[in-house]
């Protein structure tokens, strides 16, 4: 079988490698600084213990899960109880629970969330109370 | 044998697809779900209201203010996108089959309070494609913003005019937003919840907490001894278009 | 097959960019909706449908239509309609990729939509309509193709390919009962309330979606050298007449049932379509145009010496598909929400972006539509010219 045209095949599969492979090889070498996520707010500062519903890595890895129980929980169940691995009971809120501490949205959730480009449309409903009390 | 160029378009269309599918197919069937341990269980009752108007003095509206500003219902300011979970209509609207042209003036034009009516059966859930709104166990009809798809079904299938469509983002038209419960977000439908976030704490409807002359009356039509169950068994009542067989929950005492 | 429509006449090259143009118009203004919310259309919140709904109750009447020619060829043999099944199998996707347009410009929330399938709700009948029109959609698409190749290569089509047409037959039927039940099933809306949403609607799909085969069967024979047939064209034609006589039956059984019984909650919205209701009059020049155009056409049509000379003919079908275009579209859609259940009126009237957005969907499903008809007639010429130049 003969391939006519082979040079042109040739450099088109190498275009294409080089693209399909962008994500791995952009970015070798260069360091990316990990989000620095802002705990200072007033109700954090009044923390005796810094700790959110559950732990840090938790949190980190299942906070979009945990939101979308408490969803389905509160609006379709009727729970508005949320009970932690420690023990301790949350109103499973996000305006009243989580962003009662984490009342600095612009560096504490939108930080991470423009790093990854993550565009959770939780706030064209929920709101932030802080910029609400302003 | 080389292959056919359809032959080729085929093996490239299956080996794409094979490739991309469990992308698409495992988010449906690989959920983890996260346990919630605890939860209160509703109670199975049944959540009903008792209107009586003659009690609203004229010009009145505070349960409407009380309603709108606890649950950051939009004043949008025109009757084509406005959006409303209780107002007022005079009683030869709410009534028309009871009302007649001799009916005494004041009685025809008497301004009723309207909202949803929490109808046992509620033919908004029956039509509801997504089962966005949905009937719980204590005969709340709640809607869930979250999983509405604004199709407008439930307007349609609703024969009291209850419900309204956020045909625009309502953040802007809301005056003192209430920190305390979320807006809604443009494309959903939007009616009267009962304040289901009030009752779980322990508090009557937002309406019903700010009449000062006691023509709500708020309670379970199941518990024969209830408040509301011996008004309504004193004084004759009417409910809105009856013979739909909703068996709509708002009682008029007429 | 595809890259036949790729080669075509000057004139089809103009339409296409047409077709195109008017689509792109479309999308500007549905991204206009997107930002701005459903409330740059005409819609309110009495009346809660309006163009878009009409359009696509219209639409699923003519991709029903497509029954009427595999009815006749499949179950009993009717050899002229032989070569234009695939002509209307064709018109049916697409005119049900309209349908899905245009439910899927009317939703407030489109992201969503695969919520109706994530969380299935057997007791809504969008849900169902969702399940038959996609079932529609495929059926049609493979029997169609799958004919048409076979056509083209001379042999006999594929084993499987006639239970999926006998299939498409009560599945036809299926998709515009269940579209009628949308409306029919609704307590509060007594206009819609009537067992005889179902037949009505059955009724005017057989008449306007045979009428506009009738007419794109015209324009194919006058530009693209494809005839269907002097046979095809009168059994077509008297299909069209038949299904719009029961059309026109069925709404007169309407207007006795309002009219003898003298129920306000019956009699007021047919007042307000064809005399107005309280001042309001908005619609009344357009049913009384869709009257007149039926009566026009039912005349022309009943009357064999005029129906059999073709530009009576497509005048008449003209006139059926406006009358019901009118009749199945705004008047009944519209009129449902008229009054509003506390007994106001709100009329309704389709703002500037909202018909720019109608047009780019009909554009569409025409642009569909025309390149479908052009890969068939290319393939028609194929096989006049004895036998096919494969790969």
């Amino acid at each position: 079988m003969k391939l006519r045209n082979l040079g042109k095949i040739a450099a088109g599969i190498l275009i294409f490698v080089v693209l399909i492979t962008f994500l791995f090889w952009y970015g070798q070498g260069k360091s990316f600084l990990q989000p620095a996520l802002s705990l200072d707010t007033p109700a954090i500062a009044q923390l005796k213990e810094l700790r959110c519903v559950e732990d840090t890595v938790f949190m980190r890895t299942n906070h979009m899960k945990l939101l979308v129980t408490w969803r389905n929980g509160t609006v379709r169940e009727g729970n508005r109880l949320y009970t932690a691995t420690d023990g301790r009971i949350f109103e499973t809120k996000l305006s009243g629970t989580c962003l009662k501490c984490h009342s600095n949205k612009q560096q504490f959730c939108d930080r991470c969330h423009n790093y990854v480009g993550a565009k959770p449309n939780c706030f064209s409903c929920h709101i932030i109370p802080a910029e609400v009390r302003k | 044998m080389t292959p056919s160029r359809r032959d080729f378009l085929k093996i490239a269309g299956i080996s794409t697809l094979s490739l991309v599918a469990p992308a698409i197919l495992s988010p449906v069937w690989a959920k983890d779900k996260l346990t919630i341990p605890g939860g209160a269980p509703l109670t199975a009752k049944r959540w009903g209201m008792a209107i009586d108007a003659s009690k609203c003095p004229v010009g009145c509206v505070d349960c409407i203010t009380a309603c709108h500003g606890e649950h950051n219902v939009p004043d949008i300011g025109n009757p084509k996108d406005e959006v409303k979970w209780i107002w007022q209509e005079k009683f030869s609207s709410v009534f028309p089959h009871e009302s007649h042209t001799y009916l005494r003036e004041s009685q025809a034009q008497l301004k009723l309070p309207v909202m949803c009516n929490q109808c046992a059966n509620p033919p908004c859930v029956r039509v509801c494609p997504t089962q966005s709104t949905f009937q719980r166990q204590d005969g709340i009809v709640m809607m869930d913003y979250h999983r509405c798809i604004g199709c407008r079904l439930c307007m349609a299938a609703c024969p009291y005019g209850a419900r309204s469509m956020n045909y625009r983002n309502p953040q802007p038209f809301i005056a003192k937003t209430n920190p305390d419960f979320p807006t809604r977000t443009k494309g959903v439908v939007e009616k009267c919840n009962f304040c289901d976030e009030r009752l779980v704490r322990g508090l009557k409807p937002a309406c019903v907490a700010a009449c000062t002359k006691n023509a709500l009356v708020f309670g379970d039509m199941e518990n024969p001894r209830s408040e509301i169950r011996l008004l309504i068994e004193k004084r004759f009542n009417l409910r809105r278009r009856a013979s739909l067989g909703t068996q709509p929950q708002i009682y008029y005492i007429v | 097959m595809l890259e036949k429509a790729l080669k075509g006449s000057r004139g089809y090259w103009i339409w296409i960019t047409f077709l195109l143009t008017v689509f792109m118009i479309g999308v500007f203004f549905y991204l206009r909706q997107l930002d701005y919310g459903l409330g740059i259309t005409g819609m309110s919140r009495d009346v809660s449908w309006g163009l878009y709904i009409a359009q696509f109750t219209f639409l699923v009447g003519i991709a029903a239509s497509a029954v009427m020619l595999v009815l006749p060829y499949y179950l009993h043999d009717f050899k002229a309609f032989g070569k234009i099944t695939i002509l209307g199998e064709f018109l049916a996707v697409s005119a049900v990729i309209m349908c899905v347009l245009f439910i899927f410009v009317d939703l407030g929330q489109p992201s969503r939509v695969l919520n109706v399938l994530l969380y299935p709700a057997p007791t809504s009948i969008l849900f169902w309509d969702m399940i038959v029109l996609s079932g529609y959609l495929l059926i049609n698409i493979f029997t169609g193709w799958v004919v048409l190749s076979c056509d083209r290569k001379e042999i006999p089509p594929p084993v499987w390919v006639k239970p999926l047409i006998y299939l498409s037959i009560p599945w036809a039927i299926s998709i515009h009962t269940v579209t009628a039940f949308i409306y029919a099933g609704l307590p509060g809306r007594g206009f819609w309330l009537t067992a005889i949403m179902a037949p009505r609607f059955l009724a005017s799909a057989f008449a306007s979606g045979p009428a506009l085969l009738i007419i794109l069967c015209l324009i194919l024979k006058r530009y693209a050298r494809f005839d269907a047939g002097v046979k095809a064209i009168q059994t077509l034609a008297k299909i069209v007449a038949y299904a719009l006589a029961a059309s026109i039956f069925f709404v007169l059984m309407e207007l006795f049932t309002a009219f003898y019984s003298q129920i306000p909650e019956h009699a007021q919205q047919f007042n307000y379509l064809f005399t107005g209701l309280e001042g309001h009059t908005k619609l009344v020049c357009w049913m009384w145009t869709s009257a007149v155009l039926a009566f026009a056409a039912l005349g022309i049509l009943i009357i064999p010496r005029i129906s059999r000379q073709e530009g009576f003919l497509a005048v008449a079908c003209v006139f059926v598909f406006v009358s019901l275009w009118i009749e199945k579209g705004l008047g009944l859609v519209v009129t449902g929400f008229i009054p509003s259940p506390l007994e106001k009126i709100t009329e309704y009237v389709p703002t500037g972006p909202e018909i720019a957005i109608t047009l780019g969907i009909w554009a569409a499903g025409f642009l569909i539509l025309t390149i479908l008809f052009r890969i068939f007639v290319a393939v028609r010429e194929d096989i006049n010219k004895g036998g096919i130049n494969d790969l």
